[in-house]
């Protein structure tokens, strides 16, 4: 008997706790994937977020640190710096990473920190049940914005990639999204390529998954896949902004 | 024995650094010190001030209220501290910044021009160890070989050509403060 | 040897002594000379110094570098201290060892920059959510305030928990004669890093070997949770019963009126009693250097037949009063007399109110 396809050995063997269709074990098996193929388990560590990926340090097989609401990248600055011989990534959702710890992504972007910094952006908080996120689309309808997100009453998405372009210290920034297969293969390239600059302490890297989420949405999972694809994608254009790594430097 | 002093004036005067020459003297002599500056905006203004204490005893309290020796380099710190001095305490300030005098029964002021010794010792910088000699020729709060010594440590390396002018502040001082 | 120096440096020079590496903070006054005194010498030790971008983002890279195992500290003045809350909680749910300096100043909200101890509230009841407890350290001189970074440090280690100490703006600003211990050596420091690996994060290896190590204070069952916070408090038990700490000054069995303060009015406390006792007046005192856990024991024990008065002095409009009140239990009357806004009451202010007590 062939192996085909199996568990990689970044991920422990507890179950998910996602809903049907979500696609945070999509993102999970890519960093997993990555750990496994870099050979980076043994000195990774990895920090998990508040929100529907909250358990994320029982399912990635090395050791986690689980961080207050947004203030991952700053758990994850103390850690780098602790164990400048290990590798560390946070996993962050876009309550998270754009709302409540603005900051914190800010500023550890702008210090250039060496850890990777993985950004699951499906435009609306799921663990607390739908309210609306920084990265919710205009007139877009969640619990909190009830009817339609009014952008002058509460401004527009933040297009978090864009923001961080603007600062000179990162060193890999790509948007990338998981609402087909062949997109997940390309994300799989970013992720890939995210772990391996920081594995090589290149520096401060972002990849951005734009995702779904069917229960609050509303939506069966293919269905959300269509919505955010339509709806999402001109809004935030996935691609990489940039690449210090590339040939010719900057991107 | 226990001196309680408080040292003022303008910000960059010095006034804190001479609080630390004394302290740092009396410290070597085994003394027991303690040096608690004024500190915030306060220190660009007017009265930048450091309450220092040197005690056979451990200091209990480090804020001084009731000072027995006052040095002030300018008017404003005259006027601030000098009714709070002990009676039979000692004032010593600065002639060239304090045009409105003071006046006090009880109490031993010395009155030196503080800038014009300075200057004529080489450098403005050294106005205040100009009161550290008066002070001291006034007082036994620290011997003066302490005070030196404690300069000579801190500027011997680093500044020689001010550590001259300091000690010929402190000579001039002690000799203007006795007349 | 002796040196002179201002207790905010003297601290982060004993801190680094003691085996500190990783330091976050963001500047405020009256702290200021601690964060400048880790940024100028914590690379000359091959140490971590990050001037973060708030006061959460540096208690949470303490989180970050106290689950790797290591020494971490950050320091502030209070409102930075309310800030770090949040963390210190969390900090103490993850059972992470670090040490919090609190160079406490007026408030509340944006206060002065002045002397205070009105954050004894926050230290000492809470601060952060949930049921938690941290030992505080309240030191009274620059010398004290330096040896309580190792002793901070190794407390913190102990338990597995967060430590506090407890100044103020007066012992971070003010310079007295200090004597530091021995630097840690590169053998200790090994030997620190490796003290916590049983929990905590560093470099794994495969199986069987390979360990998965949660630095975590979330636990969303209900029933788990209860015992965890059970635990948790069978900790706080144990550090209640082994740490308290405290200083007597002048009891003596005549004392008609017993003193208690902590810290910077302690040391105001002690010169009125030094004067009344030239006058002929014996009063005693009893300052609490650790004030969690509280010295509550000490108080009762202090109490004779002749104690007429236990007066509580404190820079705040009177918050320690409620242990004295609780240690003392209605065997004496208890008075208080307290200065805000960073006022500091004088030692004569502190001799009327006593002679006045005593009707002398």
């Amino acid at each position: 008997m062939q192996v085909i396809a199996t568990r990689p050995k970044s991920l422990t063997d507890v179950g998910f706790t996602y809903c049907p269709g979500c696609l945070h074990g999509v993102a999970h098996r890519l960093i997993a994937e990555a750990m496994d193929e870099l050979g980076m388990r043994n000195q990774t560590m990895g920090i998990a977020p508040v929100g529907c990926s909250v358990f994320a340090y029982k399912f990635f097989n090395c050791d986690m640190a689980e961080a207050a609401h947004g203030r991952a990248p700053a758990v994850a600055t103390g850690m780098k710096r602790a164990r400048p011989d290990m590798h560390v990534f946070t996993y962050q959702g876009d309550g998270d990473l754009a709302a409540i710890g603005t900051a914190e992504i800010v500023h550890a972007a702008n210090r250039g920190e060496h850890f990777s910094v993985f950004f699951v952006n499906n435009a609306i908080y799921g663990m607390t049940g739908g309210q609306m996120a920084p990265t919710t689309l205009p007139a877009m309808k969640t619990s909190t914005s009830p009817y339609g997100r009014d952008v002058d009453d509460i401004g527009y998405p933040i297009a978090v990639c864009e923001m961080l372009n603007s600062l000179k210290a990162p060193y890999f920034i790509e948007r990338v999204s998981l609402l087909s297969p062949q997109d997940i293969l390309k994300a799989r390239k970013a992720v890939m390529k995210a772990m391996r600059y920081n594995k090589e302490e290149r520096g401060f890297t972002f990849v951005e998954l734009i995702s779904t989420c069917p229960t609050n949405w509303g939506l069966d999972p293919l269905k959300s896949c269509e919505w955010a694809r339509e709806n999402m994608l001109p809004y935030f254009p996935i691609g990489n902004f940039r690449d210090k790594g590339a040939e010719g430097g900057d991107k | 024995m226990k001196y309680e002093m408080i040292c003022s004036g303008f910000g960059g005067q010095g006034a804190l650094t001479v609080g630390k020459f004394l302290a740092l003297a009396g410290m070597n002599e085994g003394k027991h010190v303690s040096w608690l500056p004024s500190y915030g905006p306060e220190m660009r203004g007017g009265t930048a001030n450091v309450s220092t204490v040197i005690s056979d005893r451990p200091v209990a309290s480090p804020l001084v209220t009731t000072p027995d020796i006052l040095v002030a380099l300018n008017q404003p710190s005259l006027d601030k501290f000098g009714p709070d001095v002990r009676e039979g305490g000692l004032i010593i300030a600065n002639s060239d910044l304090c045009p409105g005098g003071f006046e006090r029964e009880g109490v031993d002021i010395v009155f030196l021009p503080m800038n014009t010794i300075a200057k004529e010792c080489g450098s403005i910088k050294v106005t205040n160890m100009v009161s550290i000699g008066a002070l001291l020729s006034r007082s036994d709060v620290v011997k003066i070989e302490s005070v030196k010594n404690a300069l000579q440590e801190l500027l011997a390396e680093k500044k020689p050509a001010l550590l001259e002018a300091n000690f010929k502040a402190i000579d001039e001082g002690l000799a203007r403060g006795k007349a | 040897m002796k040196v002179l120096m201002k207790g905010n440096e003297a601290v982060a020079e004993a801190a680094i002594r003691a085996g500190c590496r990783h330091y976050f903070a963001y500047p405020i006054t009256p702290q200021s000379e601690l964060i400048e005194y880790m940024a100028k010498m914590m690379p000359k030790v091959g140490g971590t110094f990050v001037q973060a971008e708030s006061e959460i983002a540096a208690i949470n890279m303490v989180y970050g570098a106290a689950g790797c195992g290591k020494r971490a500290m950050t320091s502030s003045s209070s409102p930075g201290i309310s800030l770090k809350q949040e963390g210190i909680s969390y900090c103490s749910g993850a059972e992470l060892p670090c040490v919090v300096v609190n160079v406490q100043r007026g408030g509340p909200g944006l206060g002065d920059i002045q002397p205070a101890q009105g954050d004894y509230f926050q230290a000492t009841k809470g601060g952060g959510h949930g049921d938690y407890r941290i030992i505080v350290l309240a030191p009274a001189s620059v010398q004290e305030f330096a040896d309580m970074a190792a002793q901070a440090f190794d407390l913190a280690d102990k338990y597995r928990n967060p430590v506090m100490i407890l100044s103020d703006g007066m012992l971070g600003q003010m310079m007295e004669p200090v004597e530091f211990a021995e630097p840690a050596t590169e053998d200790d420091l090994e030997r620190l890093d490796k003290q916590h690996w049983d929990w905590c994060m560093h470099p794994n290896q495969d199986e069987p070997n390979h360990h998965h190590h949660e630095i975590n204070s979330l636990e969303i069952d209900p029933v788990v949770l209860e015992q965890h916070v059970i635990a948790l408090g069978k900790k706080f038990d144990r550090m209640e019963a082994a740490e308290k700490s405290w200083e007597e000054y002048n009891l003596a069995p005549d004392n008609e009126i017993l003193c208690v303060a902590f810290g910077t009015a302690s040391r105001i406390v002690k010169s009125a009693i030094d004067d009344l006792k030239e006058e002929g007046v014996n009063i005693g005192l009893i300052r609490p250097i650790n004030v969690w856990p509280y010295p509550s024991e000490a108080i009762a024990a202090a109490l004779t037949d002749k104690t007429k008065l236990v007066y509580t002095f404190e820079l705040s409009l009177g918050q320690m009063v409620e242990d004295v009140r609780l240690a003392v239990n209605g065997k004496a009357p208890v008075e208080f007399y307290g200065k805000v806004g960073g006022i500091v009451f004088t030692p004569e202010e502190v001799k009327d109110k006593l002679k006045l007590a005593l009707k002398v």
